[in-house]
């Protein structure tokens, strides 16, 4: 929370406000920041940390929603009932947490509809993770494992963020995620104990899914371009090369536990850091990714549009019969 | 490989009619995941998806093994309405078979939970879930039906063109101890007014005694049926014996 005289501004900002009191106001949230308080929708917050925040949370709600379709995926094909309710639980929840994500966004001033145009028309991003295929049953334990495991690396510290109904947002969203990664893990382990070509299956999942789940990060700390002002800002707790390191050692042992290895020749135990080494990353096929040129990038943004535009008549329907019954409503009011 | 239920008896006949109709709809239901109009929408269907997958569950497991009996069937030995394999079409199509569906399983579930029948500890907890169903049929009919020119028109189409399947649920299932015409009675009376309100006519072609009555609970069912098996059991199929 920051200081009553910045909450009395309700959301006025530095443009509005006159030169000296913008200097109190941008005081007012640096203490608070420094505080470890929370800064809240009506707070005074400079207009480049609502911008930051827009951009990352909407980029987090995208991820949840276009990171439905690798799941949906399989949903018809789920090989037991038990794994497919536990799957279309899962995809249940993934809308839920956009649902969540896009209200946290909303408090910044911003709408779900000009949010959806953003993803749609491609001037805002999701995820790189999801523009890969999920071409067995095993992708969908490697993906809870592994790309559920990274984000939950990514969020947990995102629960401590300066801005109040992202953290809590975040807090829901992690308890949900570590239901799911454990899940996953324990679809690979059926699999990895199973018959040797449901062994083979999982490890060929983990194959393809490791090195975009370490991807998942973010680039390098040195060519990372929010990294120093969202940690001054305290919207982002910890690097993106910190973060995959504590990813890369969580992850190590458990693969041992499955019975399966990780496709890094160069992965090993150094001593002397505390930490393993691991071998580097294709930065390359990262950036084709980002700029559209994965293997599912056209697919997953076309799939969202279709289901979007043939939804129209239906959110027209809803909004023409909302008008007619509110109508009526205030017409017997005064009759 | 067909697998047939471990016991024959009457009891286990109703287990599979009425377990395969919840299986077969949730599994509809599931293919509308990452395609729904709204995100509400993607919640609101797997939510009932999830509900009637594990009503089947129950169901099935009180048949024989839940995975046997959903995998390794081939289409002539499934007992479910017709109704609930029809293809999800478009959102007017899927929500008029939620509507005649839910409202027959609300109606059935009552009556069974109110009796002392095996089937009374599972319906009475899937009649309040069968209510929530049905509450989300009814409001999108009304949304629908009573919205735009375009949404009249699509909802209109799709409960004319379903109206044909909703005679076969009020044929007697053996083992299902309900009066079949109390039951059609009290359904028709509650899907006509809701289509009133919504400004829909209710359509007046054959329901009873049309070719399709009782057809899927005898193993006769429709084309598209075999595809979504094809599907839905390939996996599972391609793995014999493995577990998952």
């Amino acid at each position: 929370m920051a200081t009553a005289a910045a909450r009395d501004t309700a959301g006025g900002r530095a443009s509005d406000a006159p030169a000296d009191d913008t200097a109190d106001f941008q005081r007012a949230f640096d203490a608070a920041v420094a505080a470890d308080e929370r800064i809240e929708p009506r707070d005074w917050m400079p207009d480049a940390y609502r911008a930051t925040l827009v951009r990352q949370i909407a980029q987090h709600a995208h991820s949840e929603i276009i990171g439905m379709q690798p799941e949906a995926n399989w949903i018809t094909r789920a090989p037991s009932l038990r794994r497919k309710a536990i799957l279309m639980a899962k995809v249940q929840d993934e809308a839920g947490h956009g649902l969540y994500l896009y209200s946290a966004a909303e408090t910044l001033g911003t709408s779900r509809d000009e949010l959806l145009d953003k993803l749609h028309s491609g001037r805002q991003k999701y995820s790189s993770i999801f523009n890969y295929p999920t071409l067995t049953w095993a992708d969908v334990g490697a993906i809870g494992w592994l790309v559920d495991g990274a984000a939950i690396t990514n969020q947990v510290p995102l629960c401590r963020c300066s801005y109040g109904p992202y953290a809590r947002a975040m807090v829901r969203v992690c308890k949900e995620e570590s239901f799911h990664q454990r899940q996953g893990y324990e679809l690979l382990l059926a699999l990895s104990r199973g018959t040797p070509e449901q062994h083979a299956m999982a490890q060929d999942a983990v194959d393809r899914w490791w090195w975009p789940s370490l991807m998942m990060f973010g680039p390098p700390d040195d060519e990372s371009q929010h990294s120093a002002q969202s940690m001054a800002w305290k919207i982002k707790r910890h690097s993106n090369d910190e973060l995959r390191r504590r990813f890369v050692d969580i992850c190590v042992p458990q693969a041992e536990s499955l019975g399966l290895t990780l496709p890094d020749p160069d992965l090993k135990w150094n001593e002397e850091r505390g930490q393993h080494d691991f071998g580097a990353i294709d930065w390359t096929e990262f950036r084709d990714v980002l700029k559209g040129n994965g293997p599912c990038n056209e697919e997953r943004l076309t799939r969202r549009r279709r289901a979007h535009e043939e939804g129209a008549w239906v959110r027209e329907a809803a909004a023409a019969h909302a008008a007619k019954h509110r109508n009526s409503e205030t017409g017997a009011a005064r009759a | 490989m067909t697998t047939t239920p471990a016991k024959d008896t009457a009891h286990t006949a109703a287990a599979l009619a009425l377990g395969d109709d919840a299986l077969v709809l949730s599994h509809r239901l599931g293919e509308w995941a990452g395609h729904a109009p709204v995100l509400e929408e993607e919640l609101a269907l797997a939510n009932i998806a999830l509900d009637l997958l594990g009503q089947a569950r129950v169901l099935l497991s009180a048949a024989g093994d839940e995975d046997e009996l959903a995998y390794l069937r081939e289409e002539r030995a499934f007992r479910n309405l017709q109704l609930v394999e029809q293809p999800n079409g478009d959102f007017a199509h899927t929500i008029a078979r939620q509507l005649y569906f839910s409202a027959y399983q609300h109606l059935l579930y009552g009556e069974l939970a109110a009796g002392d029948g095996p089937f009374a500890p599972l319906a009475g907890k899937a009649v309040k879930e069968t209510a929530y169903h049905r509450d989300h049929a009814e409001q999108w009919t009304l949304r629908l039906g009573d919205g735009t020119d375009e949404s009249h028109a699509r909802m209109q189409r799709a409960v004319d063109a379903l109206w044909r399947y909703t005679g076969e649920m009020f044929q007697p299932v053996e083992g299902v101890d309900v009066d079949p015409s109390g039951l059609e009675t009290a359904w028709l009376e509650r899907v006509s007014e809701v289509l009133r309100r919504a400004t829909v006519t209710v359509p007046d072609g054959p329901r009873t005694g049309a070719w399709t009555a009782g057809a899927g609970r005898q193993g006769l069912h429709t084309e598209s049926f075999g595809r979504m098996l094809a599907e839905m059991q390939h996996l599972h199929r391609s793995h014999p014996g493995a577990t998952w």
